[in-house]
C-alpha cells in the first residue's frame, strides 16, 4: 500500500516538472480551460440563454462535440484490434497511448455532456437507488453507462499497467488482458449507442436512418487514428520515447480504409435524401444548400467535404508515405470529420423543426468560450498522461525497492 | 515496450533529473500554486451571483415526485409558494390534482373551424405562466398555429409567423398544434432520468424539480411540443396567474423542460382547458373518451378523424377533424 501511495505521490510531484518548454505549454492549456470555466460559471449562474440555443434549436455546439469526441474515444480500439487479435508488434508498443487518449477524450465527452445541461447539479437523478435511471428504456441512460463504463475499462487498463511497469514486474494476463476484450466490443458500443440517440428519434426523419451509425464508425476510424498519428510524432519529437514508423504506417492504412467506406457512406445518404425528393429532404437540404434563403451550414459543409476529399486523395495516393503528407492528410481529415459529424450532424436535425419552423443556430461567444476550455482542458489531461507515463514505460520512474535490486 | 533509455540513468530518479529540488525551485513552484489557485478562484467567481436559495440542500436532497410522502410534498408546495412570492410578488395557490378515476383525456380540433386567430396561443400564456418579454411574444406559448396552403397538409411548408392584419387569409388554413399527449410517448422514452410520464388519465407531465435539463425529450417530439426554459421565466406580478399545480402550470424554475397539460390544474377540477374557452370559433373540442355520452367521443365516432404525423407511430390523444 504505502508503495502504491509512493508511486502516486512520485506522479504527482513529476506532474509539476519537466522542461520550461512543457511547463509553458501546460500553463497556456491551463489558461485556456479557466477561460472556460470563467465562462461555464456565469452560464450556471445565468442560464443557458448565455448559448446560442432555442426552443427550436436545443441542442447545439456542445452536444456537435460530444458527438463528435465519442468517435474519437471509440478509435483506441483501432490500435487494440491489432495489437492484440493479430498481435501486431509495433502497434504493441504504442497502444496505451490510444488508451489513454481514450481517458481523456471520455472526460471531454462527459463535459460537454455536463456543460449542456440545465441542472447539472442533479445528475445523481441518473444514479440508483437514489435516482431513477431510465434504464432500458433511454438510450441517453444507455449511453451514461457505456461512456463510464469505457471510461472506467481504459483507466484500469492503463493503470494497472503502468503500475506494473513502474514495479517491473510483468504484468499478470488475467488481469488485463479479459478488460482489454471487453474494451474492444465496449469501444463499438459507446459508437453505436451514441449514434443510437439519433437514430431511434423517428420523428426526426434527418437522423431516423439507419447508416448514421455504420458511418459514424467509419468517420471515427479515420478521426481517432488521425489524431494518434499526430500524437506519436508529437511524443518523439518532444520526449525521449521513440516510436517507429511501422505504427504510424499500420494506423495510415486504417484510416485510409476507413475515409472511403466514410466518403461512400457519404454518398448512399446523399441518393437517398436526394434522388426520391420526398417531404423529408428539407434538413438535407438546408445541410447543403440552404432552405427558405437560411445558409447558415451551407460553406461549412463544403468545407468538410472539401478537406475530406483530400484527405481522401492524399491518403490513397503514395503521397501519404511521407510524413509531411500523411500529417496533412491528419489534420484535413481531423478537421472534415469534425465539421460533418458535430454540427454537420447535429444541427440540420433540428432545421427545420418537425413543424416546419426555420430557425438558424450560431454558437455565441459564452459557447465558443466553453467549448474552447473543454478541448483545452482535455489536450491538458492528455499531455499530462503522456507526461508521466512515458517515464514509467521507458524505465525512468521506478520503483527505488526495484531499481536497487 | 522502448528500450531506449534503459541503461546509465537508472540509478538517478527521474525528478532529480528533471528538476532537483531547491530552495529555488520550492519557491517558484509555490508562487506557480498560488498563481493557480488565484486563477481557479477568479474564474469561479460569477458563482458568487447566484441569487439566494436557488442551489437549496432540500432542493437537491428532493427525491422523484412518485417517491414523495404526501406531507413532504405539501412542505415543497409551501416553499414553492413562498418562493413566487418573494420572486414574482404574489402567492399563489398550489394543488397536486390526481387524475380522476375512469378518465382519459382527449382532444379534437376542426380544422373547417379555425380562423387562425392564435388566441388559443395566448390564452395558453396567460393560463400557464410561461416567459414572455411582451404582449406579443409568444415563443413559449404551448401551441404554434401553422398558417398553411390550401391544397394540402404540408406542415413542413407551413408559416409560423404569418403576421396579416386580418383573418383568415384567402387561400389559407390553419392548423394549430399543441402536445398531443402521444399513448406511445417517445418523449417519456427518451428521458434519462424519468422525470417526464404518462400519468393515467393520459397527460405526460413533467416533474420540474428532477428534470436535468439535457433537453433529449424535445429532440425526441414530432410535434415540437416541449419548451425549454434558457432562463428564469420573465414575468410581471400581474401576469402570474395563482391557481397552480406541481406537475402542471407553476411558475418554472430555469433550466429545465416544460409542456401542455391540458390544462390539469382546470380539467383535473372539472373545467375546460384555456385555450378551448378562449376560442371564438368553437373549433376545439375537450372531453373524458372513457365517457361514452361525451362530445369528444360523438366527434372520435361520427367525423372524419386523423391525426398528425400518424407515420411516426405515436399513438396521439390530439385528433382533426373537418365539418
Amino acid at each position: 500500500m504505502s508503495r502504491y501511495l509512493l508511486f502516486l505521490f512520485r506522479i504527482f510531484r513529476l506532474s509539476f516538472q519537466g522542461s520550461p518548454r512543457f511547463l509553458v505549454w501546460m500553463a497556456f492549456l491551463s489558461v485556456l480551460s479557466l477561460i472556460g470555466l470563467h465562462a461555464y460559471a456565469e452560464q450556471f449562474v445565468d442560464g443557458l440563454q448565455v448559448t446560442g440555443m432555442t426552443n427550436q434549436v436545443s441542442w447545439g455546439a456542445y452536444i456537435a462535440n460530444f458527438t463528435f469526441l465519442v468517435g474519437v474515444a471509440a478509435a483506441a480500439v483501432m490500435l487494440v484490434i491489432p495489437a492484440y487479435i493479430y498481435r501486431n508488434k509495433h502497434l504493441h508498443d504504442v497502444v496505451i497511448f490510444g488508451e489513454l487518449m481514450a481517458i481523456a477524450v471520455i472526460i471531454m465527452c462527459l463535459l460537454f455532456v455536463i456543460v449542456d445541461l440545465g441542472h447539472p447539479e442533479r445528475f445523481m437523478h441518473m444514479i440508483p437507488p437514489w435516482g431513477t435511471l431510465n434504464f432500458p428504456a433511454s438510450i441517453l441512460a444507455w449511453d451514461v453507462i457505456v461512456l463510464n463504463g469505457y471510461l472506467l475499462l481504459n483507466l484500469h487498463i492503463c493503470g494497472y499497467l503502468l503500475y506494473c511497469y513502474y514495479r517491473g514486474i510483468k504484468p499478470t494476463r488475467k488481469f488485463y488482458i479479459p478488460f482489454v476484450f471487453i474494451s474492444i466490443i465496449w469501444a463499438i458500443s459507446i459508437h453505436t449507442v451514441t449514434a443510437f440517440l439519433y437514430v431511434g428519434l423517428a420523428g426526426r426523419p434527418y437522423w431516423h436512418n439507419p447508416i448514421v451509425a455504420p458511418r459514424f464508425l467509419a468517420s471515427a476510424f479515420t478521426a481517432g487514428p488521425a489524431l494518434l498519428v499526430l500524437t506519436f510524432q508529437f511524443v518523439r519529437t518532444f520526449t525521449k520515447h521513440w516510436i517507429g514508423n511501422q505504427a504510424i504506417h499500420t494506423l495510415r492504412q486504417i484510416m485510409t480504409v476507413a475515409m472511403i467506406i466514410n466518403v461512400f457512406l457519404l454518398g448512399c445518404e446523399v441518393f437517398t435524401e436526394f434522388y426520391a425528393e420526398t417531404v423529408h429532404v428539407a434538413s438535407a437540404k438546408y445541410l447543403y444548400f440552404g432552405l427558405h434563403g437560411f445558409t447558415g451550414l451551407v460553406p461549412w459543409i463544403w468545407t468538410a467535404i472539401v478537406l475530406d476529399f483530400i484527405g481522401l486523395f492524399l491518403l490513397v495516393s503514395p503521397l501519404s508515405q511521407r510524413i509531411g503528407w500523411l500529417n496533412l492528410a491528419c489534420i484535413v481529415s481531423f478537421i472534415g470529420i469534425w465539421i460533418e459529424k458535430g454540427m454537420g450532424l447535429i444541427i440540420p436535425g433540428f432545421v427545420p423543426t418537425p413543424l416546419g419552423d426555420v430557425v438558424e443556430y450560431l454558437p455565441t461567444l459564452h459557447e465558443t468560450l466553453i467549448c474552447m476550455g473543454i478541448w483545452a482542458f482535455g489536450i491538458l489531461v492528455y499531455s499530462w498522461m503522456l507526461h508521466v507515463a512515458i517515464p514509467i514505460i521507458n524505465g525512468h520512474l521506478r520503483d527505488p525497492e526495484t531499481v536497487s535490486k | 515496450m522502448a528500450t531506449e533509455g534503459k541503461s546509465g540513468q537508472e540509478s538517478r530518479p527521474v525528478e532529480d533529473v528533471l528538476q532537483p529540488m531547491t530552495r529555488r525551485t520550492f519557491l517558484r513552484g509555490s508562487a506557480a500554486s498560488l498563481v493557480g489557485m488565484a486563477g481557479v478562484v477568479a474564474a469561479l467567481k460569477p458563482l458568487l451571483e447566484l441569487e439566494a436559495g436557488e442551489l437549496s440542500m432540500e432542493e437537491l436532497l428532493q427525491r422523484h415526485y412518485k417517491k414523495l410522502e404526501v406531507e413532504d410534498l405539501h412542505r415543497i408546495m409551501k416553499n414553492l409558494e413562498g418562493k413566487c412570492k418573494r420572486e414574482y410578488g404574489i402567492r399563489p395557490q398550489m394543488q397536486d390534482l390526481k387524475p380522476g378515476e375512469g378518465v382519459e383525456f382527449a382532444y379534437a380540433l376542426n380544422l373547417s373551424a379555425c380562423i387562425g386567430c392564435r388566441k388559443c396561443a395566448h390564452a395558453c400564456l396567460a393560463e400557464n405562466n410561461q416567459s414572455r418579454e411582451d404582449a406579443n411574444d409568444i415563443n413559449m406559448s404551448y401551441i404554434r398555429v401553422l398558417e398553411m396552403d390550401k391544397g394540402a397538409i404540408n406542415v413542413e411548408e407551413s408559416d409560423h409567423y404569418y403576421d396579416s392584419a386580418t383573418v383568415p387569409q384567402k387561400d389559407k388554413y390553419y392548423m394549430p398544434v399543441q402536445c398531443h399527449q402521444c399513448r406511445n410517448a417517445p418523449c417519456v422514452k427518451a428521458c434519462p432520468v424519468e422525470a417526464t410520464w404518462q400519468e393515467n388519465d393520459g397527460v405526460v407531465v413533467v416533474d420540474y424539480n428532477w428534470c436535468i435539463g439535457c433537453r433529449y425529450c424535445m429532440a425526441a417530439c414530432p410535434y415540437d411540443a416541449r419548451r425549454f426554459n434558457y432562463k428564469k421565466p420573465t414575468l410581471e406580478s400581474t401576469q402570474v396567474n395563482p391557481n397552480q399545480n406541481y406537475l402542471s402550470n407553476r411558475v418554472r424554475p430555469k433550466g429545465v423542460v416544460e409542456k401542455c397539460t391540458f390544462c390539469l390544474q382546470r380539467t383535473r377540477a372539472g373545467r375546460l382547458p384555456a385555450c378551448l374557452e378562449v376560442c371564438p370559433t368553437g373549433a376545439r373540442i375537450f372531453g373524458n373518451i372513457l365517457d361514452p355520452d361525451s362530445e369528444i367521443n360523438h366527434i372520435l365516432q361520427n367525423k372524419r378523424v386523423y391525426v398528425l404525423k400518424e407515420d411516426v407511430g405515436t399513438n396521439p390523444r390530439f385528433y382533426y377533424f373537418f365539418d
